[in-house]
């Protein structure tokens, strides 16, 4: 007589889910592509905080980086739109059901070229979303072409260089209104996560550059966005750990080490000084911070800007609470008398 | 004596032989930016209020202050509203285009104008009016600089004596324009009018034959722009967000729409908006705000002219691929850039008829009328989530800036219909669904909403690279039953568009078809048709497109149909070329009219008449 099998319990999630519930579809996507490292990253933090799927809609525009959604959270909806206007499609959506989180997946392309004035605006609205520009300095699915993101100097595989400055998308989500603004790495699990689930439980639009190295067209020596580069060029900031808002924050931090920032969910963001003069709710002190590291040719990571104050753009529109996409007849439809009192004004 | 000369230093005995009622055109000269627009709008409604059938044009300059301003008003006992090209009553104020203007006039009519431009000099066969302005507007405004604003209204008064406008209704005009909350502007501006009126009725001997009598064809109706309708319509047809980019002749659409949902749509119970209103940073992104909406399940629309509808061209070929609700006003206006943005025109028909990369159709409202401006918006928000797909209302600067005397509108009776949403409760009976699935035989397959709480619900969005399953795909076979599908959608929607009106004359062998605000120079055409040259045509008015096959059958009836475009390149004409049998292509005929200015029935007439030999 054999003994039953028993099998171990499936691990779940606060909410009942197993990690396989915030997996998508299989990746087209190049292997060692970083981009597909962040989409293990976000099934990851979505699982650990017991996100809703069911809640969660995804946006992306064109590109490599834009095809990644259909590779997460697949019990959520997801809408690939059209290049570098992912934004609006995201800012529509959201509008109409403000219970959603949107995540926005865009590549520096969608970012900083074609939809740079879309990207400007969103950041402009502080739009409570999470804003992932998966950053390789290149154009990959057309093949190789510099994006508005590569630094000058470097090349292309083939050895042309660039003689252009390169936009920084985070410098521009600080100038202009974004309220959690983080540069990460593809290759830094811990740091991405920690951001990734920070941007969670943030009120507003939370711009995160993830350096996402292509290994197909843009890991070579002449470039500023390899594998190689990032590991000899990164100049990490602090350390960071999230405590979720259902855990005990039961550890004492000892003052002056370690910046406290409770996010609008109960959550903290525990912020471990690496460089002391650092604040990241100092807005133009992170901008000086950019300046600096790109003088020395290094790439600053770490969380540049919190902001957990500024009134998202729901709230500067006075927005129902309820979803307005789904509000009843009697809500949206202004009664006989309405019509009635319009027309006499008319006459 | 040969002139025809009014001068008030020596009155001319000579009295009209014979009266004009009712029946005839006023054209004040202005300058832009010079407060004429409260004197054209008081003048107006004061005839309105006297019952008589009106019409307010105006044709303005994309400019702020400084270019010249026409603004013409029609009178018709017989209800006509179009555009009547000739001036009958000139009102003439701008130094710059006075000459001309009294240059163009035809013999007989009268001509109001400032003292100093000394227009009595140039013709003999006019009657003219001179009213020293100036000298007028000082002491009934002591405040300089208000002169400027406060001088127009004293043609008003001017006019009202000439015509035989009644005073009280220009008060009541008056009070009516400045509401209760400007009682002190209302009062200095009925001073004017009163020191016009007083000034010729001491100062004139009438000499034209024009004047207005009190009728009774206004009573219950209201005045009111196409824009201001298409924005009730919206408001009452559930719109819950709106994204827009400013661009004549659509902003006041959306600035309608903002004034109106702030005092009818914010939630009682909660103070909070039951709707969003964004002005987007481009015509791009108020389009792609308005599809990301729809998808979500909003209610959304976007306003917009031509050069605004290029703009959106790719997203909405996106939104037709994959399938989302959206409606689109169109204010359609000339051309592109700095051009003529603030004159009329119907030049987007054929270009949104098939908007977009790959193959793409899709549907269009015509409204002609304010009434139509409201229940055509109602219908489109209804036949946009019925069908899944983006929704074109056609209006244009004519229907849209100008004020229209119109039938209040109708209370919507039916309730709103939201299309194919399932639910969770929906999915959980059906066990899942296919987005794109042809389950029902009308080429609309099921949607769910992002944020249904089901794990059958999810789906992700695409563009035409997708199987029923909306799973990314670039099999042949797929593609094609993708695009079939799509094709046997848009048939269905010929059998659910707003079906043509038509009229059918007896014995005509000739037939007009026309869509939108062509329809008052038609409907005159043909009277003037019948009047004048006894030719009896049929007309029938589209809706919409999709054409339904009522006309083909109509073009059938005729030996010969005058299709009507407001554009150079016969538009709608060119829509039925790509669809209809060459027997019945052979039938028609293209009057075009594409001058900037509303289409006016003389226009078409020549035309046909031309046409017919005749």
């Amino acid at each position: 007589m054999s003994t039953p099998v028993i099998p171990p319990p499936k691990k779940v999630n606060r909410i009942g889910l197993e990690v396989l519930h915030y997996k998508g579809s299989k990746t087209t996507l190049c292997a060692g592509c970083g981009h597909n490292s962040v989409s293990e990253r976000i099934i990851e933090c979505f699982y650990e905080l017991g996100v809703s799927p069911f809640d969660v809609a995804k946006f992306s525009g064109i590109g490599c980086s834009s095809k990644s959604p259909a590779y997460f959270l697949g019990l959520s909806h997801g809408f690939n739109g059209v290049h570098g206007r992912m934004p609006a499609i995201a800012t529509g959506a959201i509008l109409a059901n403000r219970t959603l989180m949107g995540v926005g997946v865009t590549g520096d392309g969608d970012t900083a070229s074609i939809g740079i004035g879309q990207f400007m605006h969103l950041v402009r609205r502080n739009m409570p979303m999470i804003y992932i520009i998966e950053n390789n300095g290149v154009y990959g699915l057309t093949k190789g072409q510099f994006s508005a993101t590569a630094d000058i100097g470097s090349t292309l595989k083939g050895g042309t260089p660039n003689d252009l400055p390169p936009f920084d998308c985070c410098a521009l989500a600080l100038k202009w209104g974004a309220t959690f603004v983080a540069r990460s790495f593809s290759g830094d699990k811990r740091q991405l996560q920690a951001v990734l689930k920070t941007a969670i439980a943030h009120n507003g639009l939370s711009v995160i550059d993830v350096i996402s190295p292509c290994v197909t067209f843009n890991d070579h020596d002449g470039s500023t966005k390899s594998y190689s580069y990032m590991k000899e060029h990164e100049s990490v900031l602090h350390e960071l750990d999230f405590v979720p808002f259902y855990e005990d924050l039961s550890v004492e931090i000892p003052e002056g080490e370690v910046m406290d920032v409770t996010m609008h969910d109960g959550s903290h963001l525990r912020i471990r000084k690496v460089d002391k003069d650092f604040d990241p709710t100092d807005r133009f002190g992170a901008l000086a911070a950019l300046e600096a590291a790109e003088a020395k040719g290094e790439v600053l990571t770490g969380v540049l800007y919190v902001n957990t104050s500024k009134p998202t753009f729901l709230e500067l529109l006075n927005l129902s609470d309820d979803p307005v996409a789904t509000l009843p007849e009697s809500k949206v439809r202004p009664s006989r008398e309405v019509l009635e009192q319009v027309m006499e004004e008319l006459r | 004596m040969s002139t025809l000369e009014v001068s008030p230093v020596e009155p001319l005995s000579g009295r009209p032989d014979h009266s004009v009622i009712n029946d005839f055109s006023i054209q004040v000269a202005t300058v832009n930016g010079s407060g004429s627009q409260t004197a054209n709008t008081v003048l107006m409604r004061s005839i309105f209020q006297m019952g008589i059938p009106v019409s307010g044009k105006n044709m303005f300059p994309s400019n702020i202050a400084g270019l010249p301003t026409w603004f013409t008003i029609r009178a018709s006992k017989h209800g006509y509203i179009g555009r009547r090209k000739e001036i009958d009553f000139l009102v003439a104020m701008n130094p710059e285009t006075a000459r001309e203007d009294v240059m163009k006039l035809d013999s007989g009519a009268a001509v109001v104008y400032d003292e100093p431009l000394k227009l009595k000099e140039l013709r003999s066969d006019l009657h003219f009016y001179p009213v020293p302005f100036d000298k007028l507007v000082a002491p009934v405004c002591p405040e300089a600089k208000l002169r400027k604003l406060v001088r127009n209204m004293i043609y008003d008064g001017i006019v009202a004596w000439l015509l035989s406008i009644e005073m009280e209704e220009v008060h009541k005009a008056l009070v009516k324009q400045f509401g209760k909350r400007k009682a002190k502007a209302a009062d200095l501006n009925w001073g004017a009018a009163r020191a016009g009126f007083d000034y010729a009725a001491k100062t004139f001997t009438k000499t034209d034959p024009y004047r207005v009598e009190r009728m009774n064809e206004t009573a219950g109706k209201v005045i009111i722009d196409g824009n201001a309708a298409c924005a009730l319509g919206s408001m009452f047809a559930g719109v819950t967000v709106v994204t827009w980019y400013p661009i004549t002749p659509s902003s006041s659409l959306v600035e309608s729409l903002i004034a109106y949902m702030k005092r009818f749509r914010i939630d009682p119970e909660s103070g909070k908006a039951t709707y969003a209103i964004v002005q987007a940073e481009d015509e791009l992104a108020s389009i792609g705000m308005a599809l990301g909406a729809g998808w979500a399940g909003a209610r959304s629309m976007t306003a917009t002219a031509g050069p605004g509808i290029s703009l959106m061209s790719e997203f909405i070929g996106l939104g037709y691929y994959a399938e989302i609700p959206a409606v689109i006003f169109d204010v359609e206006r000339v051309g592109p850039s700095t051009g003529l943005p603030t004159r009329t025109a119907q030049g987007d028909i054929l270009k949104n008829a098939v908007l977009s990369h790959g193959d793409t159709r899709h549907p269009m409202f015509f409204p002609c009328s304010p009434e139509e401006c409201f229940t055509m918006a109602i219908d489109a928000f209804d036949f946009a989530e019925q069908f899944q797909t983006p929704v074109f209302v056609m209006t244009d600067l004519d229907l849209g800036m100008n004020n229209w005397m119109a039938d209040p509108f109708p209370y919507p009776e039916k309730p709103i219909r939201r299309g194919k949403v399932l639910t969770a409760e929906d999915l959980e009976n059906l066990g899942g669904f296919a987005r794109y699935r042809d389950v029902d035989g009308d080429g609309v397959g099921y949607r769910t909403l992002p944020g249904t709480h089901h794990p059958a619900a999810a789906y992700f969005t695409r563009g035409s690279g997708h199987n029923d399953k909306a799973q990314y795909t670039e099999r042949e076979d797929d593609y094609i039953n993708n695009m079939e599908r799509l094709s046997h959608k848009f048939e269905v929607m010929r059998k659910h568009v707003p079906e043509p009106a038509v009229n059918i004359a007896s014995g005509a062998r000739i037939g007009f078809i026309a869509a939108g605000t062509s329809d008052y120079a038609v409907r005159e055409s043909c009277d003037q048709l019948r009047a004048e040259y006894e030719i009896e045509a049929s007309y029938l008015r589209l809706k919409a497109y999709p054409f339904t096959p009522h006309v083909v059958d109509f073009i059938r009836r005729h030996d010969r149909v005058y299709v009507v475009d407001q554009n150079r390149d016969a538009q709608l004409l060119g829509l039925m070329r790509l669809e209809f049998d060459p027997e019945i292509i052979a039938k028609l005929r293209s009057v075009r009219y594409f001058g900037g200015l509303p289409l006016d029935a003389r226009t078409v007439t020549d035309e046909v008449v031309k046409q017919e030999g005749k």
